[in-house]
């Protein structure tokens, strides 16, 4: 019976050093996961899923207090991805937090801007210069499209534009296969 | 319209699987020549279920049936059971393994092209699994008494003794299983009635009419060397160095070689691309894989001939195989790293 | 001599029918000048010029109007003397179908050049030449249009040991490079001296498809006699086996050296260099003759009655070259390129530029549609074709199925989209449409990948930012109330609230007053657009006014808050 004990004590320790020392050796620095689901939100810090951030978002994601299917930015595909990356059944992106839009940049019309910085201080990235009364322009690379910086103008002098396609980022089709089974029974 | 390019080689699936089937006439030959029409009887019946069956199962999965249905492919399959079942099994056993195959193996794991089982050989496992005595009726040789076997088709099977026989892998294993008997395998093999000149009368020349086709199928360059080659090397090495060892016990590399499916099935059954490895060195293994597996089988396992079952076993390793066995990509061929 | 040359094989390759011959027979015509030039500003790889010319200014023929954007990017020229009458979005010859920024030049017949120097590369530094090479616009002729200052650099070791001059032109149909051979040998051998003076080579190989024996013969006279001249045997020409694609620059390469340089590397770290023989010509005329590039020689061929080559100016709609080989009624598209690699033109007053190595008129009869595609039997046809040693068929697999990592695990950009593979395909798969959407989409994930780091990176300074100013913010006020309560102690009753609340009116009353004028501004700025209205629109925009004024109203809280 001591014996017996003993030996389970023995292995129980044994085993319970081994685990210890792997969680030192193999330490993991920060969540995994939320750095995996901040990997693959589309970074446009537009607040639409009802988080201040694409990482906070991330966060309630991996806490299981958010839906997937709150970032209209990241569409459809990006649903997918979180679907798969977390094993979670796919769902269509929810109404209430927006629809998917095609990619824009915000452009403001110097014309009206009357420089009074509240567009600067809404944008989440910096992507909009300017001092106050000079008039103030978005740097379109930086520009995620996230569309914070609309209500605070007090001249709406910011539209969003489509950035459409150009040659330089024009992408070749997906191949269309060509078998339509009822078009090729009548020929 | 479409793009580049706009020149194609004219090349179709018919076309190699036409060719496939042109192939298979030496040995469908050789086959009548030895064994009777029965075979023309299986052939057709085989050949009229897999159209039929295709037909179904296209219109099912609403793809286009005249496109698909002339692309060949369920022929080769029908060609290839026929070949491979008893020329005297009853309609029903040769109907069923082909909608077996066409509809278990092919369609429902996607159709043409995405099939991980070769489905000739998941009928003919099936079937031998399911019906062995009807699986192992094999016609006599010589005997090709056209009625009796028609008869034996689509009739009782009533006369049937008089006209079956058994192959000579299965003479070969109901020695080995008798210790008595055992001893005298040299002398057995030696009787040229049932075992020929080297792999069984009769079979040895439709393996000789298969060898043919292969060599045909080689020069119009449908299949490459890699496959036939390492598995009838590999039968060869192996069957030889048992032989050597005990010869009463195992047979030679030439009765291995030209009895049972194994020319069918170095030309016709590994080299299927669906279901095979693909790269070069892939092929090679898949094949002396098989090759290995079926003279394992025939050897020391339950059934006569293990073709099918090592063509399965080997299929299931096909993408494991491929994996491993890439060849290098141009530019990254130096071993020490890509920078000079 | 080229009897001396050991050959070596690359793997794969196909051979199409080639039909060269109908467009050998005549030697190469000057395209006359058209009624209009659209010349695209962006004709070569890298970054996009700048116009450096505005709508109503002359400009002289060779004059830069596009100036190049940064080192990684390569000028453009005027083709010929005339007003600039506009630089606008013009359609351009690219299979999108989609616009550019093009320079409309209406030439004024007069054909008048800028004043033209030769470059005297042996008193300039290297950079220096190559500075020039670039502001004369000389780029890759072989149809991929890479800068040829970027290539004009030895590497890391200083020196190479072969340079390779690509006269194989192997694409079916094209003949450009074998008639500039066969009539401009010496000239391009002269570009080569250039070259490999730059290059500091060791030898010169120039290696044409044996298919082309007249510009072999004319090449070899040219090699001899700059051989002589040189006192060495560094130029040998050699006849290569003729099969497609032995013109892709990686595997002339191999032929030529047994070289493979892989995909990403620069082929100068394996001591080799390789150019198209019209980029030597187009080397010479630069340095030699002061000449920028200003044009090329086109084939054109296919479903025409009279195929030729043709020297046409940068900015040629080729419509105007199809004009002059009498194409046949049923031609329905026009092809820059080839058959195997060329792009499908989105119409034909599309521009000859700097790739147009040749404009390919196509037919029903003559370049059938595919049958339809059947599915992959992973046969290996793909893979015993591909002269890059691919997987063909995997890579179709996994770029099909849209999982694009399996696929550049496969090595999908070491795909040269040579076209062999769907060219053997026997289930007509057009496998190379499904290489460049997965390439594609990758590099467009990877695009929006850097965004979004970027994008990630900026907010979370900018969190740390504001998080440090609360701080400072903080510090501040603590110093402050600190020194208030001092102050308290002396006169208690004022403490509270300093100097704020007059400067925040202060600040307020110019916002409002800023608004004011705004408002102001934008009913004289945009009365045009709300004039005319059915009442349906003008119940839409007192909709929308409405909406407007509750943002604003939303956005108040943001304005006492943030001030």
């Amino acid at each position: 019976m001591l014996e017996a004990i003993l030996v389970m004590a023995f292995g129980a320790l044994v085993l319970g050093a081994a685990l210890g020392y792997a969680a030192v050796r193999f330490r993991v620095e920060g969540d995994p996961l939320v750095e995996k689901i901040d990997a693959i939100l589309p970074q446009t810090q537009c607040g639409q899923c009802g988080f201040p951030g694409c990482k906070p978002y991330a966060q309630a994601i991996a806490k299981g207090e958010a839906e997937i299917n709150q970032c209209p930015p990241g569409g459809e595909e990006g649903i997918h991805k979180l679907a798969d990356l977390l094993g979670r059944e796919f769902k269509s992106l929810s109404a209430e937090h927006g629809i998917e839009k095609p990619k824009s940049v915000a452009v403001i019309d110097e014309q009206v801007c009357i420089g009074c910085t509240l567009c600067i201080q809404a944008c989440p990235v910096d992507a909009i210069v300017g001092a106050a009364k000079q008039m103030h322009t978005v740097v379109a690379p930086l520009c995620t499209g996230c569309e914070l910086c609309l209500p605070p103008c007090p001249v709406d002098c910011i539209s969003m534009q489509s950035t459409g396609e150009s040659v330089e980022n024009w992408k070749w089709k997906y191949p269309v296969v060509k078998i339509n089974p009822a078009q090729r029974e009548s020929t | 319209m479409n793009n580049s390019p706009y020149f194609l080689k004219p090349a179709s699936v018919q076309s190699v699987m036409l060719r496939v089937l042109v192939a298979l006439l030496p040995g469908i030959a050789a086959y009548v020549w030895f064994f009777g029409a029965a075979i023309l009887v299986q052939i057709v019946l085989a050949s009229v279920t897999a159209l039929a069956a295709e037909a179904v199962m296209l219109r099912l999965r609403d793809k286009p049936v005249m496109l698909f249905l002339s692309d060949g492919s369920a022929l080769v399959t029908a060609w290839l059971i026929a070949l491979t079942f008893p020329s005297i099994a009853p309609w029903w056993l040769t109907v069923l393994g082909t909608l077996l195959a066409i509809v278990v193996a092919k369609h429902l794991y996607g159709g043409l092209g995405q099939n991980p089982f070769n489905p000739a050989m998941v009928a003919f496992a099936l079937m031998i699994v399911a019906y062995p005595l009807l699986m192992s009726q094999w016609p006599k040789v010589d005997a090709t008494d056209f009625a009796g076997q028609w008869e034996a088709i689509f009739g009782s099977r009533q006369i049937l003794d008089a006209m079956t026989m058994a192959t000579p892998l299965d003479a070969l294993r109901t020695v080995l299983r008798d210790p008595e008997q055992r001893a005298m395998i040299g002398g057995i093999l030696g009787s040229k009635a049932t075992f020929g000149n080297v792999g069984g009368r009769g079979w040895e020349w439709i393996a000789t009419g298969y060898f043919l086709g292969g060599l045909y199928l080689l020069q119009q360059r449908i299949i490459t060397w890699h496959m036939p080659t390492a598995f009838l090397a590999t039968l060869f090495v192996v069957s030889g160095a048992f032989a050597l060892y005990e010869p009463d016990r195992f047979a030679g590399p030439g009765f291995q070689l030209f009895t049972g499916g194994a020319m069918l099935a170095a030309f016709f059954i590994v080299t299927d691309p669906v279901s095979g490895a693909t790269t070069p060195r892939g092929k090679l293994i898949f094949a002396a894989g098989v090759a290995l597996l079926t003279w394992i089988i025939r050897t020391f396992g339950a059934y006569p001939d293990g073709i099918a079952f090592a063509v399965l076993l080997m299929n299931i390793a096909t993408p494991l195989i491929d994996m491993y066995t890439q060849p290098p990509v141009f530019g990254h061929k130096d071993k020490r790293g890509d920078s000079p | 001599m080229s009897a001396l040359q050991r050959l070596f094989k690359f793997h794969g390759g196909v051979k199409p029918a080639y039909n060269k011959e109908a467009s050998t027979g005549l030697p190469i015509a000057v395209a006359p000048t058209p009624t209009l030039l659209v010349i695209p500003l962006h004709q070569s790889i890298g970054g996009m010029p700048r116009p450096l010319v505005k709508a109503g200014e002359r400009v002289l023929k060779g004059q830069r109007i596009g100036g190049a954007d940064g080192n990684a990017s390569s000028a453009v020229h005027a083709s010929t003397s005339g007003a600039v009458v506009a630089v606008e979005m013009r359609l351009m010859p690219h299979t999108s179908g989609l616009s550019a920024l093009c320079v409309v030049i209406e030439p004024d017949g007069r054909d008048e050049w800028i004043a033209r120097q030769p470059f005297d590369f042996r008193k300039a530094s290297p950079t220096q030449t190559r500075d020039y090479l670039r502001d004369a616009g000389v780029v890759g002729l072989g149809g991929a249009v890479f800068p040829t200052h970027l290539k004009l650099n030895p590497g890391k070791h200083g020196k190479l040991d072969t340079l390779v001059l690509n006269g194989a032109e192997c694409e079916p149909f094209i003949t450009c490079d074998d008639v500039l051979m066969r009539e401009r040998a010496e000239t391009i051998l002269k570009g080569a001296i250039i070259m490999r003076e730059m290059l500091s080579a060791r030898q010169v190989l120039i290696g044409i498809e044996d298919n082309k024996p007249e510009a072999i013969a004319a090449m070899e006279i040219a090699a001899q006699a700059a051989n002589q001249a040189a006192g060495d045997l560094a130029m040998q020409v050699v006849s290569v086996p003729t099969r497609y694609p032995a013109g892709g620059a990686k595997q002339l390469i191999r032929v030529l050296t047994g070289i493979e340089v892989p995909h990403g590397k620069r082929s100068t770290d394996y001591g080799v260099q390789c150019f198209n023989v019209g980029t030597a010509y187009a080397v010479y005329e630069a340095i030699a003759l002061g000449q920028p590039l200003i044009s090329r020689i086109v084939t054109v061929a296919g479903n025409v009655g009279q195929a030729r080559n043709y020297e046409a100016l940068f900015g040629t709609p080729m419509r105007d070259l199809v004009a002059l080989c009498d194409p046949l009624p049923d031609s329905d598209r026009v092809i820059m390129g080839g058959p195997m690699m060329g792009l499908l033109m989105p119409g034909d007053e599309v521009p000859v530029v700097k790739a147009t190595n040749c404009v390919l008129v196509g037919s029903r009869k003559l370049f059938p549609p595919p049958p339809p595609e059947m599915p992959c039997i992973r046969c290996g046809e793909c893979a015993k074709a591909c002269p890059a040693d691919l997987q063909p068929f995997e890579m179709y697999w996994f770029s099909r199925a849209k999982i694009f990592g399996k696929a550049q695990e496969y090595k999908l950009f070491d795909c040269i989209e040579c076209g062999c593979c769907a060219y053997v395909c026997p289930s007509h798969i057009p496998l190379v449409d499904y290489y460049r959407f997965a390439k594609s989409e990758i590099w467009a994930r990877e695009v929006d990948k850097e965004a979004a780091d970027i994008a990630r990176e900026r907010y979370e300074f900018r969190l740390l930012r504001e998080e440090r100013e609360k701080q400072e913010k903080a510090a501040k006020l603590a110093a402050k109330t600190a020194a208030g309560r001092e102050k308290a102690a002396a006169a208690i009753a004022e403490a509270a609230k300093p100097a704020a609340t007059p400067e925040d009116d202060t600040k307020k009353a110019l916002i409002a007053a800023a608004l004011e004028r705004a408002k102001a501004q934008k009913e004289q700025v945009h009365p045009g657009n709300v004039s005319n209205l059915t009442p349906e629109q003008e119940a839409e925009v007192t909709a929308i006014e409405a909406r407007r004024a509750e943002i604003r109203e939303m956005a108040k809280p943001h304005l006492r808050q943030d001030d």
